[in-house]
């Protein structure tokens, strides 16, 4: 097995999430892209991880730490949305433009 | 350790990388296009259930199941509530988009992200192989965890409180709003 193959998947799984980010309205949606963008993270750490064959395992304990922090980001994310359907009736991030000047 | 593009052919592992691969980037691509919502959400089920077989592939064996229980058992329920929490049109719904005008920039863009991010990694790493490895422990894993990185885990347990708090303090309902 190559490195660069996990790679490419990383980086394909990335841009997809960056697709996502930019194009999806729907705010749940948004934050479904932003997990893609961090599996795509998480490939990356452990392929360098086993590739440099890490005494301290870094890279997979850094990706374990960067699942924690998304479950978190997901619990508050999904809570703010839910916030702000109650106070919009909406979740179509298009419409959250009231800092808009 | 160079690779050429028949050796990877000839090697069996590649065709096992294939088959996870392929899935994992399709559904990758479902879940940021699919115009039905909850599919959307299942697609990015798929996704990330093949980037935990992945990391089985290159034998990181906790990680890969911390992603199935955390992600795949946990993060999308809550992925499937809030969208039932928010009254999103179940069926198909081509407003979950934005308009071509706005699609086809971010096409370009990541695509334009997609190039330079392969071309540096080709650039620097070519076709560097793996090599033989074995698969990490979890037993050592988790003796790092509670050495090494013992504060980084600390630290991330009191994240988790604060998340667990302030999720709870942002989605109850405030009980003047209530009587009111």
């Amino acid at each position: 097995m190559t490195i660069i193959q996990f790679l490419i998947v990383s980086s394909a799984l990335f841009s997809f999430g960056l697709y996502g980010v930019i194009t999806r309205k729907n705010a749940v949606l948004v934050l479904a892209s932003v997990e893609l963008m961090l599996a795509a993270v998480n490939i990356n750490l452990v392929t360098f991880d086993v590739y440099l064959r890490d005494a301290n395992h870094a890279g997979q304990i850094f990706s374990l730490f960067i699942i924690a922090l998304a479950a978190a980001e997901v619990g508050i994310g999904i809570a703010i949305i839910l916030m702000i359907y109650r106070n919009r009736q909406s979740a179509n991030v298009d419409e959250f433009d009231s800092m808009r000047g | 350790m160079t690779v050429t593009f028949s050796d990877f052919i000839r090697e069996s592992a590649n065709w096992a990388f294939l088959a996870i691969a392929v899935p994992t980037l399709f559904a990758g691509w479902r879940t940021v296009t699919s115009n039905n919502i909850v599919r959307a959400v299942l697609y990015l089920v798929i996704s990330l259930a093949g980037s935990a077989a992945l990391f089985f592939m290159l034998g990181a064996e906790f990680v890969g199941w911390t992603v199935v229980l955390v992600y795949i058992g946990a993060v999308i329920i809550l992925f499937l509530i809030g969208i039932m929490i928010t009254r999103a049109p179940l069926g198909r719904d081509s407003e979950l988009s934005q308009p071509r005008s706005v699609r086809a920039p971010a096409a370009l863009l990541s695509t334009a992200m997609f190039g330079l991010i392969t071309w540096a990694m080709v650039d620097a790493f070519g076709s560097d192989s793996i090599g033989e490895f074995e698969p990490t422990s979890t037993s050592d894993l988790s003796g790092l965890i509670f050495d090494r990185f013992v504060i980084p885990f600390e630290v991330v347990s009191f994240v988790l409180l604060a998340a667990l708090i302030g999720g709870i303090a942002l989605a109850r309902k405030d009980e003047e709003e209530d009587q009111g």
